[in-house]
């Protein structure tokens, strides 16, 4: 019931946006975040035909960066583990 | 899909498995509040990655799941007058009242629309002036505001035959209620979209009052086992606080528009939940200004005594003390298609979940 994802916002037209999903679109009303600054283009959550928040794309991607860091780093240890040779594992 | 796919990466999910069975060394039981969680984590088998001593358990957190019987069964006196159009979220239209459902209404003939939004409900609403419409608003703090925004537009509008049934639920008194019982719990993981809308200074009490964490998060794989790291992290450090996963969504400060929306329309009440049952202030009601719009206000209907469903567990299980399974019905008389509990109708009960994922 709370569930809600990010869609992106593809036309505003009167404080209704148009936003895509994948494949479906939904008018959605802007009245809930008439504050944040929302453009064509924006990532906003939709909940039962509001959007209830402007997604954080700066943030989202910062994140994202950090896990591939993560993910490289992990990578080079199970390189230099296997490296090592360990006779008796 | 953007923003999604990438947190649903099994790399980095592995990761955050590794890493808190690296640190873990006490026995620990979190809790989900939120039921958009409970489906993730049985859908993603994310108890199977985590250690022995993290145990998790679902809670309070599906709004059509703790909503009486009693709510049921006054939509369904009303959905049984002539002149009334009931307009609902498709969660509600399943779920068993103590003699009938919305469901079984509608099929002998009462009017009874799913709609996705409120705003659909007003439209419904302007289109058949001489009928009352009535639109049974459930939901937390994510779905509130829309209700809110809802009202105020069909004052403005004057749309005179649109009422909010109000059943809407605020998560905080939940959350101290389970502690103050005594149930067991180590740390929350804080519900997401509740929190998109009021922020993170509603939880503060907890780590206050009971030295107790919430890690607000995301619903995807990554986003809920990085908070239950981040969980751990807090209790085995003894470091108990709030603190919020899903930075790319909530603000320390919520939405204060949608907040707004909900102090201009609503005001508390005590409420019932299932398995909790009265918490001072934890239910939405309509202010005096806004009444005319209120269906409890406005219409009069005779409702019949409630009767509870013999054997559903439902309460225990939304309380954190019994699992689905532990309940004689689970996966016999109670099942998706022929529901006993409302724990089983709803897509975000657990009773549903373990039923689709876990069986
Ligand atoms: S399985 Fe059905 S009867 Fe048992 S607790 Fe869940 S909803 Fe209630």
């Amino acid at each position: 019931m709370c569930l809600s994802i990010p869609a992106r916002v593809e036309s505003i037209n009167n404080n209704i946006a148009k936003c895509t999903v994948g494949k479906s679109s939904y008018n959605t009303s802007l009245e809930l975040i008439s504050d944040q600054d929302v453009k064509i283009g924006d990532y906003v959550l939709i909940h039962t035909g509001f959007a209830i928040q402007k997604l954080d794309t700066d943030e989202a991607n910062k994140i994202l960066k950090t896990f591939e860091e993560f993910k490289a780093l992990n990578e080079k240890m199970d390189e230099e583990e296997k490296g090592q040779n360990h006779p008796l594992i | 899909m953007k923003y999604i796919d990438e947190y649903r990466n099994k790399d980095i999910v592995q990761y955050f498995a590794g890493q808190i069975n690296i640190i873990s060394t006490k026995h620990v039981r979190i809790m989900e509040v939120c039921g958009g969680h409970t489906v993730s984590i049985q859908k993603f088998g994310l108890p199977y990655l985590l250690p022995k001593t993290v145990e998790l358990i679902s809670g309070p957190g599906c709004p059509v799941c703790v909503t009486s019987r009693e709510y049921i069964d006054r939509a369904v006196a009303y959905s049984r007058m002539e002149d009334v159009i009931i307009t609902t979220y498709g969660d509600l239209i399943r779920v068993p009242g103590s003699t009938s459902t919305l469901e079984k209404e509608k099929a002998s003939g009462a009017d009874v629309r799913i709609v996705y939004s409120i705003l659909d409900a007003m439209l419904i609403a302007k289109n058949n002036g001489l009928k009352k419409v009535i639109f049974l608003g459930i939901g937390f703090e994510t779905t509130a505001p829309a209700s809110a925004a809802g009202i105020l537009k069909a004052r403005t509008a004057g749309l005179k035959n649109f009422y909010v049934y109000s059943a809407h639920k605020v998560m905080p008194p939940a959350m101290e209620a389970l502690i103050d019982d005594g149930v067991n719990i180590d740390g929350y993981i804080g519900p997401g979209h509740v929190s998109t809308i009021t922020g993170q200074s509603i939880y503060m009490d907890i780590p206050k009052k009971y030295k107790m964490g919430v890690v607000i998060s995301g619903f995807e794989p990554v986003d809920i086992m990085q908070s239950i790291h981040m969980l751990v992290q807090q209790i085995e450090n003894n470091e108990p606080k709030v603190e919020i996963q899903y930075t790319r969504v909530v603000k320390p400060e919520g939405n204060v528009v949608a907040q707004q929306m909900l102090d201009e329309i609503f005001e508390y009440r005590a409420d019932w939940w299932r398995g909790l049952g009265i918490l001072k202030n934890s239910g939405l009601k309509i202010k005096k200004e806004y009444e005319m719009h209120d269906s409890e206000k406005m219409i009069e209907v005779e409702v019949e005594e409630t009767i509870e469903p013999k054997g559903c567990i439902c309460g225990l299980i939304l309380r954190g003390e019994k699992k689905p399974k532990d309940c004689g019905l689970f996966g016999k008389s109670c099942t998706p298609a022929d529901p006993v509990g409302a724990c089983m109708v709803s897509s975000e009960g657990s009773c549903h979940a373990s039923y689709l994922y876990n069986r």
